[in-house]
Parts: C-alpha cells; structure tokens; sequence
C-alpha cells in the first residue's frame, strides 16, 4: 500500500511538473507600467484598460506565436522613483519579454536607464518632445513633427500670421516651443509676430520662447489680456501647451474675454477627447486639436475598434475599472498599435527576445489601426498620418484637416534654418 | 561573552543593549547581503540580486531620513512636514555630480548635462562647475540642507513659532522650493529633474559591485547616523533636548536657551537628511522636484509614526516596513494597494499609539492588566 501511494505521489510529482511546463510554455508575459494613482491615474488608467483590451483581443485570436499573452500590472503610482523600481522588477523578477508604459516624460526618463541596463523592450505611446532615442525604447508617440510643426502649417494655410506661444513650464513645452520658433522663422514669420516673450542668454541667443505658468495655474486673466491685444489684428492664433487642468481656468478666461475662435484660434496639444471626459469643453467649442487619431474618424477599422472595447468593458472583471461613457484617444490607439507592432515584429523575428524584436521594428513594419496605417521606422518611431480636428460640445472633434504619411522625426532643434 | 559585549559597548560609548543588537544585526546585513551577490550566480537560493540590494539601499536611504525627522519630531518636540526638502536638496547636490560626470555619453555628446544643451547653454554655470570634485558633492549635500535649516531655523524658533505653525511652515517652505525647482530657468533640470547617470567615483554605475558599495555605504550611513542619536540621548544634550519635547518653558525658565538647542537640532537633523538623500539619488536614479512635494514629508512622518514616534528603532522599522509595503503591494495588488496601505494606517493610529516599537510594551501592559486586574498601565500617548 505505502508503495502504491509513493509511486502514486511521484507520478502526481511529474504530471503536475509536466503540466506547469507546458502551462508556462504556452504564456509570455509582457508589463504594463502605468500610474493607477496618484496625479497621473485620471489619464494613465485608460491605456492600463485598453492595452488588457488589446492583449484580451491578441489572445482570443492565437496569441503571439502561439503564445498567450499573461499581463504583468504594476502601478507607478505617479511616483517617479517608484516607476524606476517597478521597471527592473518587470524585468529582473517578471521577467518579461516588453512593456508597455508610462506617460510624463520624466516616468520614461526615470526608466530609461534600467531597460537600457537589463536590455528591456519599453513602447512608449503619449505625444513627447523629442530630442531622446534610446536603443531599448520604441516611440509610438508622436513626435513634434507629428503635432506641433502640422497644426502650424495647417494655420498658415489658413493665412495665420502672429503666433502666440503658451505653456506649462516643463520641458515637453520648452522644447515644442523653441522648435516650433524655428520653424516659424524659418517659413518668414517675424520675431515681433511671436508672441509671448523670449528669454536670451548672456550671448543673445534665444533659450525660451513663449509664455510658461507652473504646473495647476489658476489665474490667466493678465496672460489674456496679453493674448487679446496681441490678437486684435485678427491674424493671430495661439499655441498652447499648457498641461492638464489648467486648461480649463485659461479656456474660461479666454471665452470670459470675449475673443472668440473665430478672432483667435487656439490649438492645444495635450487635450483629447479622453481628457474631455472630467473636462468642460464648452469653453474650447471650435478651437482646434491635433493628433494622429481622433474617436471621430469614419473609418470600418475605427468603428470595429470602438465597438469592441466597449464590449470588452462591459464583460471584463477588472477591479475599479469605468465601464461608463468611456472614449477612445489617441495615446489609447498608440497603445494599442504599440501591442499589435510588437506581436508583428515578433512573429517577423521569430524570438521573443527584445534585440530581435527591436531590430525587427526597424526593419520598418506596418499595422493598419483605428487611426489609419503606421509604419515603424528605423529611429524607433512611427510614420502616421496626422489629422486636425476642431472642438465640439460633446468633447469630440470634428476632423478638418488629415496630413498622410507624415515622418516622426525625434530630433528637430536646429534643423530650420531661415 | 560578556567582557567582549562590555567592551564593544564601551568603544561604542552605548548604554543599551538593544542598541548592540540592532548595530550588530545592520553590520551582518551589510556584509551578508552583498556578499550573497558577489558570491552566488543568479538561480542559487541564496543569490541577492542587484536589483534586491538596489531596492534594500533605498530602504536604508528612507530609515535614514526617518531618523532625521524622528530626531525633531520624537526627541524634540517639532514635526517638520518639510523634511524631504532637506533630503531633495542633499539628492540634488550629488545629483549635479552625477550629472557632470555623464560626460560625453549624453543624447547630445556635449561635456553639458541634456537639459542644457537642450535649453541653449554654452557654458556650464558657474555654481555648477565645483560640482566636478565628489567632496566637494559629498559636503555640499550636508550643508547646503543645513544652511537652509540654519536660516529658516533661526528665522522660526527666534520668533517661538511652535507646535502646528512651525508644522505649517515647514510645508510651505517645501511646497515653495519644490515650485522654484520645477522651473526650468533654474539650471537643475525642471520637472525632468537629473536621471541617467553613468559614472560613480569612476566606477560604472550600472555594474552590480556598484551597487554592492553603494549598499554597504548605506548600511554606514544608517551605522553612524543611529549610533549618533543613540549616544546623544545618552548625553545631557540628549535630556534637555527631550525637556524641550516635553515643556519647552521650564526648560527656557531654567536658564538654557531653547533656541540654539533647537536651532542646532535642526541643522543636524536637515544635514544627516541631505546625506541620506546623496546615497539615495545614484540606488534610484533619479531626482526631480517632486521629492520635495508636501505628500512626501507626510509619508515620512506616516513612517516614523507606525514605527513608533521618539524611540530609536521606531523609524528604521517604520521606513522599512511600510515602504516594503508598498513595493510589494504595487505589484501584487495594482488597482488596491493604496487602500491597503491606508488601512494599515488607520489601524496603527487607531489601536497602536506607540508604533510597532510600542506593540510589545502594550501587550505586555493588557497582558497584566488581565491577569492581576491592576489598572491599566498608561501607555504615554503622543
């Protein structure tokens, strides 16, 4: 009897060694690296929700190469140090294959060096400055080239002559903005139709141009005053950078004023329809956004898209998550579009290690997404195409403007001569 | 065995038992550790990996700072909500050593830090370029925290600002700087902060015997700098220091001057939390304003209080153990942690007055309350 029960025991022992082999054998994991609290959760949380959509969608189709894709979720919290830390334990304890994360430019700056240390894989999807382009990070973001430099052409077009610059003071504005004053002197523009100030070295050499308040800024009543005499030729429009809620004291300044959208237009490139969701957009109806993807775009893709996340919503068990009213965006598809490049440049590499899989994605690889075809370059960035949209009551956009096959260049500082 | 501990004790000028054995513990750790990840390969069971000894560096920097605050807060009587200003200032100080050392190896291959570049400089700030010589860091990561203290200190205490005002203030101060290093005019990285870095005293930072030394530093930073509170309260420093805690006017009726006790208090205090801070920034790599955000020096003073506010051990095993917490329950429990973490708050300062450090004396006084029926014994509350 006691035989009988070791055996028994040993070959329990290996079929449950077997099966966990097999069980393993089936997954890779991949992380997601967002903030579920603090500042940065009431954005973040969306691109947590639609990348377990995308892996859900991946998965119920085959998988990666077979493989099911298990979701590693760690919160970073809005807490910077903390982002670092959770990176290398993704990749030093989880061990997985890529990650797909972070928002603020200083959460990746925070990150950058541990996937350059352990040889990660991190795609990152929200709208940056640029000037960064690391072997172990791939930017599905857009770049300046993708928002700022086509929403200033767009208003050139539209026979714009003074543009005012304003922002929040951190470096994604500082940068946008010195580069978009290049490149407006550079097209003819003058120095005196750039508004909101410049600051020069010792040299006189230009170091900030435009208009900064800090981070939550409440009073724009004397920056609207500035804009209001500065626009009053009726040729001037305003380039905001300004980051998050203060959007909404500015926006009600500026309406308060009385110039309207038609006086002065103003283009923002941090508000989408998913920010419009704790929002007001009443005050910005008709002034313009500029993304590589809009919630509006009349396309099959686009509709298939929207339908299944909201049914992917309404089944899903994730603790805490919103099921209600809820919007699609544009870092929300770069995620999305970030997982299916991957999955692509896995399937072309054969390999799950992230040098293949990198090497793969410059190779240049294409994916038709919600928000129409992008292409992966060999800098780690996306070719895509670039749509303008003006701003409607119900937090939408309704597309004026669409740029195909526009180049995501990461390096633009110094590159408009006049 | 007893004239060996009669002996470490009188070398280390130390009273109390418990203080051996908690410096014992620390001495074995900061050998134990990195030698487990010098010596086993990565699979064994007693492999530490970088990244463990890493995360375990941070956790010291924190029981570090802790101390700090509960040398103010517990010994003295003045709860600084600022007190992560003095170990952001200290991260900072190293950090712009950090910085230079970078070198050529930036986005932009120039001798400046990115930020600059990016930002236009040419030349490198004159206020940066002491900032080559690692001592020059080192020092300037203690006293530029403890000039800051000096002169906000003596504009305070000169003033009698007490109790919940100096509180107050302390935030504020905090809240000011936290703004003024978020502009990106003022030469320290803005919001980005410094992150990156390549080279520690000419050693690559991304080696795992960097991080082995950089733990062992650690662990002599948290040696000395619990030896020092230690030994003060041994002293008569150390009883006027806890008269002040406890009536600050009779302590002044009685002849001392309060204000450069306190005063000199503080600048100990926002110095050993400046160094905590040097070591801190190369084990997490980056440092930016929003350390020095007001929640940051609440979390210290939620550390010291689930420790156990004015004991010696309190704010080591409250900086430990809630920030292992937290590293634990970010991965384990994303969507739920902090409600988690919030709980465990709720409770200590609900049903633990004393801490986890006063636990034991708690238990013990419900214990014979019980079996003798003696009235209770007072647990001295906070």
């Amino acid at each position: 009897m006691k035989k009988y029960f070791k055996t028994g025991l040993a070959a329990i022992a290996v079929a449950a060694v077997f099966a966990s082999t097999a069980f393993s054998a089936e997954k890779v994991k991949v992380g997601v690296l967002h903030s579920l609290s603090g500042t940065m959760a009431i954005s973040e949380t969306s691109l947590r929700d639609v990348l377990l959509f995308t892996f859900d969608e991946i998965n119920a189709a085959g998988g990666v190469m077979g493989k099911m894709i298990e979701p590693v979720v760690v919160d970073g919290a809005s807490d910077w140090p903390l982002f670092a830390e959770k990176a290398e334990q993704l990749l030093v304890k989880d061990k997985v294959a890529a990650t797909f994360g972070c928002w603020t430019s200083v959460s990746r700056k925070s990150v950058l060096p541990v996937y350059e240390k352990h040889n990660g894989l991190l795609f990152y999807p929200v709208q940056y400055e640029g000037e960064e382009m690391s072997p172990n990070i791939f930017y599905t973001a857009e770049a300046v080239g993708q928002q700022a430099i086509p929403a200033v052409d767009f208003l050139l077009n539209e026979g714009m002559k003074k543009f005012y610059l304003i922002g929040t003071d951190y470096v994604y504005p500082q940068t946008t903005n010195l580069v978009l004053f290049e490149y407006l002197l550079s097209k003819g523009v003058s120095v005196e139709d750039i508004g909101g100030g410049l600051r020069k070295d010792n040299a006189g050499k230009v170091i900030s141009a435009g208009n900064y308040t800090p981070f939550g800024h409440s009073d724009f009543q004397q920056i609207v005053a500035d804009i209001k005499k500065f626009s009053a030729s009726g040729d001037a429009c305003v380039i905001n950078t300004i980051n998050g809620d203060a959007n909404v004291p500015f926006f009600k300044e500026f309406a308060a004023s009385g110039i309207t959208s038609e006086d002065c237009p103003v283009v923002s490139f941090s508000l989408s329809e998913d920010e419009f969701r704790s929002l007001p957009a009443k005050d910005l109806v008709g002034h313009l956004g500029c993304w590589t993807y809009f919630m509006s775009i009349d396309t099959l893709a686009n509709k298939k898209f929207i339908t299944n996340f909201n049914s992917w919503l309404a089944k899903t068990k994730v603790p805490g998550i919103i099921k209600k009213d809820r919007v699609t965006c544009s870092p929300m598809v770069l995620s999305y579009n970030g997982v299916y490049l991957w999955k692509a440049a896995v399937e072309k590499a054969k390999s799950f290690e992230p040098e293949k899989v990198m090497k793969a994605l410059e190779s240049g690889i294409s994916f038709d997404g919600p928000g129409g075809k992008v292409t992966t370059q060999k800098n780690h960035h996306l070719t895509k195409t670039v749509y303008i949209g003006e701003t409607l009551e119900t937090g939408q956009f309704a597309i004026v403007e669409t740029m195909k096959d526009v180049f995501g260049e990461p390096f633009l500082k110094g590159t408009f001569k006049k | 065995m007893e004239s060996v501990l009669s002996r470490i004790r009188g070398w280390l000028l130390l009273k109390d038992n418990s203080d051996l054995g908690f410096l014992a513990l620390l001495f074995g750790v900061m050998i134990a550790l990195p030698l487990g990840n010098a010596l086993f390969p990565d699979g064994s069971a007693l492999h530490v990996s970088s990244f463990a000894l890493g995360v375990w560096g941070k956790y010291l920097c924190y029981a570090i700072l802790a101390i700090s605050l509960n040398m103010l807060w517990g010994y003295t009587g003045l709860l600084c909500l600022g007190q992560c200003l003095f170990f952001a200032l200290g991260g900072y100080a190293f950090g712009m050593y950090l910085m230079l050392m970078i070198g050529e190896l930036g986005s932009y291959g120039s001798k400046l830090p990115d930020f600059m570049v990016f930002l236009g400089y040419e030349k490198l700030p004159a206020h940066w370029k002491p900032f080559y010589s690692p001592t020059f860091a080192i020092l300037a990561a203690a006293w530029v925290p403890g000039l800051v203290a000096l002169i906000f200190g003596i504009l305070a205490f000169r003033s009698r600002i007490k109790g919940v005002y100096f509180a107050i203030l302390t935030q504020a101060l905090t809240y000011a700087a936290a703004l003024l290093f978020f502009r990106n005019d003022f030469t320290f990285g803005g919001n980005n902060g410094f992150t990156d870095f390549r080279f520690i005293l000419g050693a690559d930072i991304r080696i795992d015997s960097t991080s082995r030394w950089l733990f062992i530093a650690s662990c002599l930073l948290l040696f000395a700098v619990y030896w020092l509170v230690a030994r003060i309260l041994e002293t008569k420093f150390g009883k006027i220091q806890q008269a002040i805690r406890d009536s600050e006017n009779r302590v002044r009726f009685s002849g001392y001057s309060t204000t450069h006790f306190k005063v000199f208090i503080f600048v100990v205090s926002a110095m050993i939390a400046g160094l905590a801070g040097a070591l801190y920034v190369p084990q997490a790599g980056i440092i930016n304003p929003s350390e020095m955000w007001p929640a940051k020096g609440l979390d210290i003073v939620v550390w010291v209080a689930v420790g156990g506010r004015g004991t010696k051990l309190g704010p080591v095993i409250g900086a430990i153990l809630v920030n292992l917490l937290k590293s634990w329950a970010t991965r384990a429990y994303p969507e739920s942690w902090l409600i988690i973490l919030g709980m465990v708050f709720v409770l200590v300062v609900l049903f633990m007055p004393n801490g986890i450090v006063g636990l034991w004396a708690q238990i013990k006084a419900r214990w014979s309350k019980g079996r003798l029926s003696k009235p209770e014994t007072t647990v001295a509350s906070t």
